[in-house]
């Protein structure tokens, strides 16, 4: 059965069951790779990605939850002032490591930044403790999120 | 007593252990033109060596010998090639290098191997020569079309010129013309004083595609016609497949294939969600066979039992029997349990065979082994793997085994399509190499409040013997000694030994920090109940036995003004000290923590102070300090593997908990300015936390944590070990 959905303000249809969850169908129909797979729980965040600005985790998604939705992803959060200004920073601060869990954590804290310009620490904490990252480049991320914030950016 | 005096590290850096073993390494300053990995990249470009092709536009590509795993290689390593060639880093790309022991074996291990902290420590040299040897060609190229003398031309920024006459030509146009000129014989290279690349906080190059989705790492690989497999391992070690009914799977849609294996079962689909339903629709039946018993709790046992024998002795300096006959006795053990690596990437490899090839797409921390290993699970020769190398998503020593690439190729040898294996998160916590388990007993004396007499023996596997059989002398694993050798205090009788214990069934290997992560804990915990019993301050007690070291106490003294050592703190709240030379650099690291009544613990702040010598790039030293803290802090608080009736109990990181972002707090890295060899900078954060953390429970608590991780039942108010 053809399912559609909006990503990245595109149309994609594809066949898909309903229950299949976002992650295998943006990596594994789609060849967007971008979104990671992690843990396949929602534990880690990898596979963040944004349904009407929200953060969610697409690895628990089923596609059939979100058809009318506007997904966007890593590739194309960058149009959005939020994530474009997450991004810049994330290089700025020089956050990144691995990078694995990267796409996740950007989405996440683009989120965050369109809801709530200027976090403070409890705001940020809310917001990014549902992403892990093993190379462990929290303190960076704290930073680069108030970076973006402040609109400071060179 | 015949032992060898210094087994380290740094013996087999230097080559004193390795003689013997090493693979002769020697750099190959000219490519020979039939090298098929050379020919294509080569063709129409200077290619000085193996590392540098720089063509007519002046593109310089560098080939990088280590893998990018998150530690910031790729873009010191181009650093320290960039800064010889006085290359114009605006136009520096990088490349992974293709599997071949000969142009990139790492050269401490004479294979192509990137860990133990040792990229730049071994590449240091062997890379400032190839720069510089390139350098010198394309100057020669210049002097000989302007027809003046080499030495009146200079190089900067991917260009030469000839002051004199004001000429200047960009290494592009040079390209050709070097490419015909002869390599000197002995390359001079920079005084460190006009470095202009190395020690700057230099951006690396990996980043900008890390943060759009563009990066591709070896689970991202997507080829023509490939379906994904998801494979479910025998959950006990050793176990082997009974019957399979693969009858409700095949069922599933998208399932294409069951593939058994004598150890695995694995589904193959259209979709990695068809792959895994699939596999939970398998009814599979396991020959559990002999390992079905086995349990943490006896491994333990076991290991208590065998660490009691003497052991193969790794130093000895002094007369340790005598010396320990006298003085204020102190006697500990310390115990450290298994732990599995967790990268986020989760295990997995792709892989098309055919009859006579099989092609690789991973990410790996071993190239050639995986090419070789992969070889024979194939049934083809070894120049007929070709292994398509990645970025990786995390390594941290897990990907220092082939053994994912090897059962792809199992899976792939099957069908004649290209396959990607992905292991379930729970797949790659239960079937790990695991970080052994290591039981560290330390017995001292202390005379007028200073150590007189360490004896320290060290009970655990030998990661080594299996992983590089010709490095495991004598009975001792260099690696699970590592920092126990080296300790930086004056200890006059010192007395190291190591007993090799192998756990049943369990696979050992190497987890990031590696030996130094058991000698580090058993020593900075000892150096902490040692300093109470001799009623001195942890760092002044520390202080006094450094007399012999300036670089460890130096990093010692800043840490302590860093930190505000000594000024007061409410109660509950404790700094821990954490001294160590490891992996060649030296660090030092205050903990602050503070523990509620019901033994929870906050970590309040973290200080460190790194001298690692040159820093080439000091952004990714801190970067590496930073990460590496919070990782050994999250083994620390959270991290232990059990096994019960021979399989794994924890599964994902609800029961394999990392630190998240709220528990992480303020980590301040200095970098000290040094004008040594570079360190290792990879590891020697994770060696620092926990007995950093250890330690400030000691002080705010009095406890006497002996075992990781942090059993927080022994912190609640009341409670005492």
């Amino acid at each position: 059965m053809a399912t559609t959905l909006t990503i990245n303000g595109e149309t994609k249809s594809f066949d898909a069951p309903g229950e299949m969850p976002l992650l295998w169908v943006l990596r594994d129909i789609l060849g967007m790779t971008g979104t990671k797979f992690g843990c396949g729980i929602a534990q880690c965040g990898a596979c963040t990605v944004h349904v009407d600005g929200k953060a969610v985790r697409s690895c628990v998604l089923p596609v059939s939850a979100v058809e009318n939705r506007a997904i966007t992803t890593i590739e194309h959060v960058g149009s959005t002032p939020s994530g474009a200004k997450v991004q810049k920073a994330w290089l700025e601060a020089e956050v990144v490591q691995c990078g694995y869990c990267q796409s996740g954590q950007i989405m996440s804290a683009a989120a965050l930044l369109a809801a709530t310009p200027n976090p403070d620490d409890a705001d940020i904490d809310a917001a990014m403790a549902g992403n892990i990252c093993r190379c462990g480049t929290y303190v960076r991320i704290r930073e680069a999120i108030k970076l973006a914030a402040s609109g400071r950016q060179s | 007593m015949n032992a060898p005096d210094n087994v380290s590290r740094r013996a087999l850096l230097s080559g004193g252990l390795a003689t013997g073993f090493l693979l002769a390494f020697h750099l190959p300053l000219r490519a020979a033109s039939n090298e098929p990995v050379q020919k294509d990249a080569t063709d129409g470009k200077f290619a000085p060596n193996a590392f540098i092709r720089i063509d007519e536009t002046g593109r310089t590509v560098l080939m990088m010998p280590q893998v990018e795993m998150g530690q910031g290689v790729y873009t010191s390593i181009s650093m320290i090639l960039a800064e010889e060639l006085d290359a114009d880093w605006g136009k520096v790309e990088v490349q992974h290098a293709p599997p071949n022991d000969k142009f990139y074996a790492n050269p401490v291990f004479g294979l192509q191997a990137t860990g133990g902290s040792t990229s730049i420590r071994a590449w240091w040299m062997p890379l400032r020569k190839a720069g510089a040897t390139a350098r010198a060609m394309l100057i020669q190229a210049a002097a000989s079309q302007w027809g003046v003398d080499g030495a009146s031309c200079t190089a900067s920024k991917g260009e030469v010129a000839h002051a004199a006459s004001g000429r200047k030509l960009g290494y592009g146009e040079l390209a050709l013309a070097a490419q015909s000129q002869t390599p000197p014989g002995d390359v001079a290279i920079k005084d460190p004083k006009n470095f202009v690349l190395i020690g700057q906080p230099l951006k690396r190059l990996d980043t900008p595609d890390k943060v759009n989705g563009k990066a591709v790492y070896g689970i991202d690989a997507i080829l023509p016609d490939m379906k994904i497999a998801a494979i479910a391992n025998c959950p006990v070690f050793g176990g082997k497949v009974g019957k399979v009914d693969d009858g409700a799977a095949m069922k599933v849609a998208g399932v294409r294939k069951v593939v058994v294996l004598d150890d695995a079962v694995a589904v193959i689909g259209d979709h990695m969600w068809a792959a895994k339903k699939g596999l939970e629709a398998l009814k599979i039946a396991w020959n559990e066979g002999p390992n079905a018993k086995i349990s943490t709790k006896d491994i333990w046992q076991d290991l208590r039992t065998a660490s009691e024998k003497d052991g193969a002795v790794a130093k000895s300096t002094g007369d340790i029997a005598k010396a320990l006959a006298t003085g204020d006795k102190f006697e500990a053990a310390y115990e450290m349990p298994f732990l599995a690596h967790a990268s986020m990437e989760p295990v997995n490899a792709t892989v098309r065979v055919t009859k006579d090839s099989c092609e690789i797409w991973t990410g790996t921390q071993i190239m050639t082994r995986v090419q070789s290993e992969a070889a024979k699970a194939a049934g083809v020769a070894v120049d007929k793997v070709i292994v398509n190398q990645h970025l990786l998503g995390g390594g941290f020593g897990r990907k220092l085994e082939p053994d994912m690439v090897v059962a792809a190729v199992r899976i792939a040898k099957q069908v004649d399509y290209p396959v990607k294996v992905i292991w379930t998160r729970e797949e790659d916590i239960q079937h790990d190499v695991y970080r052994p388990v290591y039981r560290d007993q330390i017995t001292a004396s202390l005379v007028d409040g200073k150590v007189a007499a360490w004896k320290y023996k060290v009970a655990g596997s030998a990661v080594i013997a299996r992983w590089l059989p010709p490095a495991f002398q004598k009975g001792i694993d260099i690696d699970a000694v590592d920092a126990a050798v080296d300790a930086p205090y004056d200890f006059a009788n010192f007395h190291v030994e190591y007993v090799r214990v192998e756990p049943p069934a369990v696979p050992t290997g190497f987890w990031r920090g590696v030996g130094p992560n058991n000698n580090v804990f058993a020593v900075e915990c000892a150096m902490d109940e040692l300093a109470r019993k001799a009623g001195k301050d942890p760092v002044e007690f520390r202080r006094s036995m450094l007399t012999k070291n300036p670089r460890a106490l130096a990093v010692l003294n800043l840490v302590a003004e860093k930190s505000g050592w000594g000024q007061p703190l409410p109660p509950r709240v404790g700094r821990g000290v954490c001294l160590q030379p490891s992996f060649a650099s030296f660090l030092a690291t205050v903990v602050e923590a503070e523990i509620d009544d019901s033994g929870e613990i906050a970590l309040r702040r973290v200080t460190s102070v790194v001298d690692t010598g040159i820093a080439v790039n000091p952004d990714t030293v801190k970067a590496q300090i930073e990460g590496g803290l919070v990782f050994g802090l999250t083994a620390a608080l959270y991290g232990e593997i059990t096994i019960e009736k021979g399989r794994v109990q924890q599964s994902n990181f609800h029961d394999y908990r990392m630190m998240r972002i709220n528990e992480t707090p303020k980590i301040e890295v200095t970098v000290v300015k040094s004008g040594e060899a570079p360190g290792g900078i990879g590891e020697a954060g994770v060696n620092a936390g926990p007995p950093a953390l250890r330690n400030a429970i000691y002080a705010a608590t009095g406890v006497v944590l002996r075992r990781m991780p942090i059993d927080r039942k022994l912190l609640a108010v009341g409670k005492k070990a």
